[in-house]
């Protein structure tokens, strides 16, 4: 045993691994239920009267977005971190007790704070911020878990043989940075029952910002949040998985380090576009608008850049699913970090704003781009975890071409339904009396919150087809390590 | 001279600022590889195929070189 040579040690990584593949699951068959009880209210009450209060779309709403958001992807930011960090750094976690013991330790906390989410927002507790939902003691686990990562990602790099850091180490560092400073000040809340000496429920609180303040800082967190988990360690994991998959260079590594600082300093002013046309200062709103354009810029380099890797090996996407996977993740990301800038338009705005559009373009980034790359990524470690052969080929590729199919189902459908209420909305007579009402918009918009429904529930079927593959890789064909140094080994 | 005078002023200087910022980072990231001890930074994509234990690593932290 004293002379078996040193290895990566992945246990905490296959942890995070099955914790995102079951909270995707959770997470997105609440947003399959969602979007059909849009479409048909009744579901509201399929569980009985007495239970409608747990199948509401208020109650269900922000379990669907934190279970994926803050579950499913943060749960394949944790899994890749202790994957990816381990190798670009040339260090094992074996050779550290203390960041073996914190990342097992920060694992098991992690699926509390989680468990006291989804238990809270089920019970009804919410502080109405959007994406900031949890209650200030949920906050407060979620600020040690973060805590945790932090040590680990630090404690990694200091006993690193690599001397710089590689690109998506810069990546999930300013993840760990990001959120933190965002979580922190929106979440600054007084609880009601200490400040009042002992009156009301004891989870209330109150936000420590007031009216439009409140909503600057909100929506300067609800973007940046979109920045810092849905785009950031999300380009960490394409840097990492997409050269190493395909066995081609980075096409301009000097192209990654100038997206990486162009990112850091754009993303940061976008936010007050979600609040286009209300009581913030007007230069706010221009503010947001132009830098949402100009973030165009880092987000193409990044995605460009991921295009061109695959220069001259144009035949893998034809023969691995995988890197379909990885290649349609990539264009999804330039699609809707252009879509999103449209969007950030004044005159665009006055149109798409609390339409269908938004959630339209959401998605196809979440599932595109966040979506088809936690897959991609999971499906390139599981092999590796388990020294296994992925089962199944043409699964694989059956889930891909489901999903896609799921995804352009979603985004078209709410494209149409999204501009057809944005103009009913506007529209008026000579004299400049409305010429629609809210429920004709939403009897015309009806079947594409059906066809919205059915997109989910491709996606859905794509996420089970997933998980059944990496399940049975735990039992399929044993591999050498030779075979696991580029392209993944597949099972028919 | 009025607050908009100022932020007009304001915005041209830092717009002229940060580009210079930009196209100097550009100009370093290239300068930095014809130096006879620089970096080429392209180099660093071999940290992801190359990441076996096994492996060298690009620039080793515990090298330390004889000037």
């Amino acid at each position: 045993m004293e002379n078996r040579p040193l290895e990566y040690d992945y246990t905490v990584a296959k942890w995070f691994m099955w914790s995102t593949i079951i909270l995707g699951i959770v997470g997105m068959s609440v947003g399959v239920f969602i979007a059909f009880e849009l479409a048909f209210p009744s579901l509201n009450t399929v569980l009985g009267e007495g239970l409608s209060e747990y199948t509401a779309f208020g109650r269900l709403r922000p379990l669907h977005t934190d279970a994926v958001a803050f579950g499913f992807t943060v749960s394949g930011i944790f899994a890749t971190w202790y994957y990816v960090g381990q190798r670009v750094l040339k260090v094992s976690m074996a050779e550290s007790k203390f960041l073996m013991t914190l990342g097992k330790l920060h694992f098991i906390l992690y699926i509390l704070g989680v468990a006291a989410a989804v238990i809270t927002l089920l019970m009804g507790y919410t502080t109405s911020k959007e994406y900031a939902e949890f209650e200030w003691p949920v906050d407060i686990a979620i600020v040690v878990v973060w805590v945790m990562w932090g040590v680990s990602i630090f404690g990694l790099i200091g006993i690193r043989r690599e001397k710089s850091l590689y690109i998506s180490v810069w990546y999930y560092i300013a993840t760990f940075l990001g959120v933190a400073m965002l979580y922190l000040f929106n979440n600054m809340e007084i609880p009601t029952y200490f400040a009042s000496g002992g009156h009301g429920d004891i989870m209330h609180s109150v936000s420590a910002y007031a009216g439009t303040n409140d909503a600057l800082v909100q929506w300067w967190y609800g973007h940046n949040a979109v920045a810092f988990v849905f785009t950031v360690p999300i380009i960490a994991m394409i840097y990492y998985f997409l050269p190493k998959e395909s066995g081609q260079a980075i096409y301009s590594y000097k192209l990654s380090l100038l997206s990486f600082w162009g990112l850091m300093f754009v993303y940061l002013w976008a936010g007050g576009h979600h609040l286009l046309f209300s009581t913030v200062p007007d230069w706010v709103q221009t503010m947001g608008s132009v830098f949402s354009i100009v973030l165009i810029l880092p987000s193409w380099g990044s995605a460009i850049n991921m295009l061109l890797t695959l220069k001259g090996e144009w035949q893998q996407v034809a023969s691995s699913p995988l890197v379909k996977f990885l290649l349609l993740a990539s264009t999804f990301y330039m699609f809707s970090t252009l879509e999103g800038p449209v969007q950030a338009v004044k005159s665009v705005n006055a149109i798409a704003h609390f339409t269908d559009w938004i959630p339209g373009h959401v998605h196809d980034g979440t599932l595109g781009w966040v979506g088809f790359m936690i897959i991609a990524s999971i499906f390139h470690m599981a092999p590796r975890i388990y020294k296994r052969e992925i089962y199944s080929k043409s699964l694989m590729t059956a889930q891909f071409w489901t999903q896609t199919l799921g995804i352009v189902f979603y985004f078209t459908s709410m494209w149409i339904a999204g501009i057809t209420q944005g103009m009913m909305w506007r529209a008026h007579d000579e004299y400049g009396n409305l010429a629609y009402s809210f429920m004709d918009t939403v009897a015309v918009i009806h079947p594409y919150m059906i066809l919205r429904g059915i997109g989910g529930t491709l996606f859905l079927i794509g996420v089970f087809m997933w998980a059944y593959n990496i399940y049975k890789t735990m039992s399929a064909r044993p591999v050498e390590e030779s075979e696991l140094h580029s392209a993944t080994p597949m099972g028919a | 001279m009025d607050i908009a005078n100022i932020q007009g002023y304001a915005y041209v200087f830092a717009l002229a600022f940060l580009v210079i910022v930009l196209y100097a980072y550009i100009y370093h990231l290239y300068k930095n590889r014809k130096n006879a001890d620089g970096t080429d930074y392209e180099e660093y994509s071999n940290m992801a195929l190359h990441d076996d234990l096994s492996d060298t690593p690009v620039a080793d932290r515990y090298d330390v070189k004889k000037k």
